[in-house]
């Protein structure tokens, strides 16, 4: 048993986190958030880098990789709250053409009927497409990064165990090591009483319960992409969504005054956490699957 | 990233898996919770049958996926668990084997393994819990013996142990974290006074230990002189890497337990108690990855155990409470009755978030060792 990060996964991993250092940075964040839209050309270079086709074989024109190494990848764009419909796009290669080199935006019918990035996107998969789009109404999405709009009921949402519940684990799972480094980094910097606010043990146990609920979700979601085991992945969703909500609440309380405002990044972290955790389909479902599994006797 | 076995691995789980099932069917009854003489030789016993079966030094000479396998194998099987050997496997014997000198491994470890000494610990007392390094047992030097006089307290097994871990203070001028050396006290020594006490569970689990004028050689000490605290500290990484695992095995039998009790007596008609329980599910499910994580991450280190183990323990102790209040839950009105199952356990995991350094003290070494945040 070697449950670990292989050297190839390491790598793996450095290079997309070098790749979206580079083209996704705090700046390029906040321009998107000023000026809307989705970056056309950082979803090609994503293409070009093999995000999408990651899971495709060499002969499709893939990365020829599997899930564990795909959730890395989103784990990454979790983390610099990478904005798009991208785990849509990712599930569409090989099936929806030019979604496997990114000239394509390709979005999903995702849960309670809401979808995302609806007026971006080429492709809309379930749900029937072109008469999704039709009956569409916009809402206001609480997520400045996330445009939304609710179709009509008779479609389904994502099942409790699908990749694609898996994969929005993983973005979770990055978001909530964003607002532990965000929240870690402010409680050794900022001063109060004469000293760093992360030297008061209030502050201190709030920054420990954030890492974590980190390595509790990690180590499930990691565990989900070995297995692909339906209630690993079932329990994966439930511990990356407590981990990237509960972790962006914590994050804002140790900012205090500042994580209220608009300025600070830790209000997108928690927004952009709710609007994936509708994204998996009810949180109930999960829970009944885990429950079931219970008298199933597996334990 | 796998989580498959080695062949040499799964064939280790196969020889143990057969092995168990062949030896459990005979074991004894097992005694009562307060009959100590009782619990030390069923104790013991079982550390002899595993000794003469080869497997007695699985925690010390084993790899830790080897002792990942055994932990949740024995307990799967519903073998007994180290008990009163706790500490003598766990804490004192990895101690001893990592800093003792070789007449000490030659004179301490084999009857460890053999299951013919139990050890205790004492580390803690009245004024020096958390605080470790605020203890007040003093070690005067004479001769080539050292003279310990002062107490200890919630130490587990005091009754039926043969020898304690002892944190002396050597040097009253020196820091408080220097000036403590760890010895080797024999329980029996004349000025040992052992009084049990009741835990809120009912039963003498731990004890107070005087120590008057004990006199214990100096040859007993392991380590240097003044150099206990670091020995100290390689014991309690033991503590709080490895010393959950077959706990987590045992946790998730019981909420299985649970949840088929649940749709016995119709409370898992209830969603809120169903959700609560799927919630459990999903999270000794992860705390169990997250022991094959660390294990394998030791593993691959070649080390002792990390503060990683403080992560784990945090978020343990913390379920396993909770676990015992669905429990709770469901029994209903039951769950007042202290001859139901489960009902003592609830008592007994009031101890989980205390034990072995608190909550509080572990959120601390997370702060502090893990995030790099200043020491308030």
């Amino acid at each position: 048993m070697r449950f670990q990060l292989t050297e190839d996964q390491r790598a793996l991993r450095d290079g997309v986190r070098g790749l979206l250092a580079r083209r996704f940075g705090r700046e390029a964040l906040w321009a998107a958030v000023d000026g809307g839209g989705l970056d056309r050309g950082l979803w090609r270079e994503l293409g070009a880098a093999g995000f999408f086709a990651l899971r495709l074989t060499e002969a499709e024109g893939g990365v020829g990789l599997g899930l564990p190494e795909a959730v890395l990848l989103f784990e990454e764009a979790g983390r610099v709250l990478l904005p798009g419909p991208l785990v849509a796009t990712h599930l569409a290669a090989g099936t929806v053409p030019g979604a496997a080199t990114g000239e394509a935006v390709v979005t999903a019918v995702g849960g309670g009927g809401l979808v995302e990035w609806l007026d971006e996107a080429d492709v809309v998969v379930g749900g029937g497409s072109g008469a999704v789009a039709a009956g569409a109404v916009a809402l206001r999405s609480v997520d400045p990064l996330t445009p939304l709009h609710r179709v009509s009921a008779d479609v389904s949402s994502a099942r409790p165990d699908d990749p694609f519940v898996l994969l929005t684990a993983a973005e979770q799972l990055g978001t909530a090591v964003r607002a532990c480094e965000l929240a870690v980094q402010h409680a050794r910097t900022r001063e109060q009483f004469g000293r760093p606010i992360g030297a008061f043990q209030a502050v201190k146990h709030l920054c420990a319960e954030l890492l974590v609920r980190v390595e509790v979700a990690r180590a499930a979601v990691y565990a989900a992409a070995v297995t692909g085991d339906p209630v690993d992945i079932a329990a994966a969703r439930l511990l990356a969504d407590e981990a990237a909500v509960r972790g962006a609440r914590d994050c804002l309380q140790v900012h205090g005054g500042m994580g209220f405002t608009w300025e600070a990044d830790v209000h997108l972290c928690l927004k952009r956490a709710w609007v994936r955790a509708e994204r998996g389909g009810s949180i109930t479902e999960s829970e009944e699957l885990l429950a079931e599994e219970l008298l199933a006797g597996a334990g | 990233m796998d989580l498959a076995y080695s062949p040499e691995e799964e064939e280790f789980r196969g020889r143990l898996r057969e092995w168990l099932a062949k030896v459990l069917p005979s074991l004894p009854p097992k005694p009562s919770p307060d009959d100590w003489p009782g619990r030390r030789a069923y104790d013991l016993g079982w550390q002899r049958t595993l000794y003469d079966a080869g497997y007695a030094d699985v925690h010390w000479d084993a790899s830790p996926t080897m002792r990942l396998i055994f932990l949740e194998e024995t307990e799967k099987a519903g073998a007994p668990y180290v008990g009163a050997n706790f500490v003598g496997l766990l804490h004192a014997g990895p101690t001893i084997a990592a800093e003792g000198t070789a007449e000490q491994r030659a004179r301490w470890l084999p009857p460890v393994l053999r299951g013919e000494e139990v050890w205790c610990q004492g580390f803690s007392e009245p004024d020096a819990g958390s605080d470790l390094a605020a203890l007040r047992t003093r070690a005067r030097r004479d001769g080539d013996e050292y003279v310990v006089t002062g107490s200890k307290i919630w130490t587990s097994h005091a009754e039926v142990a043969d020898w304690c871990e002892l944190l002396v203070r050597t040097d009253t001028s020196a820091p408080k974290h220097r000036g403590i050396s760890w010895l080797a006290l024999p329980m029996d020594a004349p000025g040992v006074t052992v009084r049990p006490l009741r835990t809120l569970a009912g039963s003498t689990e731990f004890a107070e230990v005087f120590l008057d004028e004990v006199r214990v050689p100096v040859a007993n000490r392991v380590g240097e002189e003044n150099d206990g605290w670091r020995v100290t500290m390689v014991t309690l990484s033991y503590e709080r890497g490895t010393a959950f695992v077959g706990e987590v095995v045992a946790c998730r039998r019981v909420l299985g337990e649970v949840a088929r009790e649940a749709r016995a007596n119709g409370r898992w008609d209830d969603p809120v108690v169903r959700r609560r329980l799927g919630r459990l599910n999903a999270e000794f499910r992860a705390l169990w990855r997250l022991t094959q994580w660390n294990v394998s991450e030791s593993e691959s280190s070649g080390g002792v155990p990390g503060v990683g183990g403080s992560v784990f323990k945090l978020r343990y102790s913390r379920v396993r409470q909770e676990l015992y209040d669905v429990a709770a839950d469901v029994l209903g009105p039951d769950a007042l009755d202290l001859g139901r199952g489960w009902v003592l356990d609830r008592l007994s995991s009031l101890s989980y978030t205390i034990a072995a350094g608190t909550s509080e003290i572990q959120r601390n070494i997370v702060g502090e060792r893990i995030l790099g945040l200043p020491k308030g």
